[in-house]
């Protein structure tokens, strides 16, 4: 037990790296992820295949490749601004087609009766998509986003391999200076991770009954 | 192209205006690649002012001639492939009991069991493999394979679970009217609707797990990441470095868009039997959602459920 009280500081720094890896590069991804579904779903065709190869492409590297990229092969390419942008970019490539995923198919979740109603009333495309289409969307789409969010935050351990010191590194560390204590510190890392991934977990798990009343 | 009910079928005009903002993006888009081709070959300068060819020179893919990096790389697909299969294989065993002990009618096997996934499925991978290769001294391949058969094990578990529940309430009173007892029947009549039932999502699961393979490099295993980047590029020196990583990124895109391709597979052909098992849920006319409104989708490129 001791091992974990007397390295609280140390944890304490590692959980505010992860945490803001989590909430800069999800910020990225929200970013990044309308853009690609918003091109995925445009009347252009070569954005919609741009769109489309973008995300099959990311989607199916694992993320410790991309991380790799970022911290091995951009600074041999001569773009280094520090480990933490770099695991940051890493994060946001890997999540961004999650998030056009998710945003994708709260769109297409949404009853094409609505949108027939919506036209048939002599809406435009534009009141179509914002007064109707959207409004419905958005509310669609943020279980499936949290939980995006969720594995979001648990990748952010893969940037502890590639020197950026959030919770992982700092477990691995005191793993190695306390070695009679491991199962302790481990617990006391899992910890920090969980109390994000569960109630974040539990939101989503309200969030999806609500809307489900909706419907 | 079909047509969307967001606006009126377009015009000639509108057409026009169409195909041509498409060629303008591909130009861009072509434009961008054929620059990044550029910045790739331009001779990189070092620090100490000389100069080297520029990453597209032949001198740094001529490693590629030689069979025995060929023989490396696949003794690196290997390694990854068999920890990626002993993993599956468990994760599977283990998702099944974990389902059964979740949906168990005791409380005192059901709550624990429902604890422990919940502290599985909120950890990362990667804590976890670190922890069974520190506190079990297992080496880096078990502990790379239990931990991703634990995780994915407690994911496939939560699949199975909301599968058997999802099953018409008829199915587990019918068995047990006929005389069969509560495990029988959840052996024999409920497990295997679930497991079909779940099956495209398992798969999906599956393809996470040989992606997540490569988190076994951070603990180090020497997998395809390892030994085909880190070990070769040793060997053989650093210039080949980002040759060495576009083949092995290439070979992990090649073995994960197949599974997945043999994933969406699978689920187009059980799809069907969704329907037909669960006929209790009524969609109002329209309800289904497609692609009437972002006009293209291809039918499953969505595989539900999976985290990643």
């Amino acid at each position: 037990m001791d091992a974990v009280v007397d390295n609280l500081g140390l944890f304490w720094t590692g959980f505010l790296s992860t945490l803001s890896l989590l909430i800069v590069s999800s910020i990225g991804a929200i970013v990044l992820g309308v853009l690609v579904a918003a091109m995925r779903i445009s009347p252009v065709a070569s954005l919609r295949g741009f769109a489309t190869a973008y995300t099959e492409i990311l989607r199916n590297t694992p993320l410790t490749l991309i991380l790799f990229f970022c911290a091995f092969v951009l600074p041999y390419l001569e773009i280094s601004p520090g480990y933490f942008p770099l695991a940051v970019i890493g994060l946001t490539m890997y999540t961004s087609p999650f998030v056009a995923e998710a945003i994708r198919s709260g769109i297409n979740g949404i009853p094409v009766g609505q949108a027939e109603a919506a036209r048939s009333i002599g809406m435009s495309f534009g009141q179509t998509v914002s007064l109707v289409v959207l409004p419905q969307a958005v509310r669609m789409v943020i279980p499936p986003l949290i939980n995006v969010f969720i594995a979001l935050t648990k990748n952010t351990s893969v940037a502890g391999g590639f020197f950026v010191p959030e919770l992982f590194a700092v477990a691995k560390r005191v793993a190695n200076d306390r070695g009679d204590a491991v199962i302790m510190v481990l617990l006391g890392v899992a910890f920090f991770y969980l109390i994000i991934t569960i109630p974040l977990g539990l939101l989503a798990g309200r969030i999806e009954k609500k809307v489900a009343v909706l419907r | 192209m079909s047509t969307s009910v967001l606006y009126d079928a377009p015009g000639p005009k509108a057409r026009r205006r169409s195909i041509i903002f498409s060629i303008i993006g591909l130009a861009v888009i072509v434009a961008g690649i054929v620059g990044l081709l550029f910045i790739l070959a331009a001779p990189r300068v070092t620090a100490n002012g000389a100069s080297q060819p520029g990453l597209l020179d032949g001198s740094r893919w001529d490693i590629f001639l030689d069979r025995a990096v060929w023989r490396t790389l696949g003794d690196g697909v290997l390694a990854t492939l068999r920890m990626a299969a002993v993993a599956a294989v468990l994760a599977v065993i283990i998702g099944i009991l974990f389902s059964f002990g979740r949906s168990a009618r005791a409380v005192w096997i059901r709550v624990p069991v429902a604890v422990i996934l919940e502290f599985f499925r909120g950890m990362p991978v990667l804590l976890m493999m670190l922890f069974i290769l520190l506190v079990f001294g297992t080496g880096t391949y078990w502990a790379g394979v239990a931990a991703l058969a634990i995780y994915n094990g407690a994911i496939i578990g939560e699949a199975l679970r909301a599968g058997i529940q999802s099953l018409p309430k008829g199915q587990r009173e019918a068995g047990l009217s006929i005389g069969l007892t509560p495990v029988a029947t959840r052996f024999l009549i409920e497990f295997p609707q679930a497991f079909r039932q779940m099956l495209p999502i398992i798969i999906a699961q599956l393809v996470v797990l040989l992606k997540d393979t490569s988190l076994a490099y951070i603990v180090g295993y020497s997998e395809l990441l390892r030994t085909g980047v880190n070990n070769l590029s040793n060997f053989f020196g650093n210039r080949y470095f980002f040759s060495l990583f576009f083949v092995v990124l290439v070979i992990y895109l090649a073995m994960n868009l197949a599974l997945s391709w043999v994933a969406r597979f699978i689920a187009r052909k059980s799809g069907p039997k969704l329907g037909t098992l669960t006929p209790g849920t009524f969609l109002p006319p329209g309800a289904e959602g497609t692609q009437a409104i972002t006009m293209v989708r291809h039918a499953d490129e969505t595989t539900p459920g999976t985290t990643h």
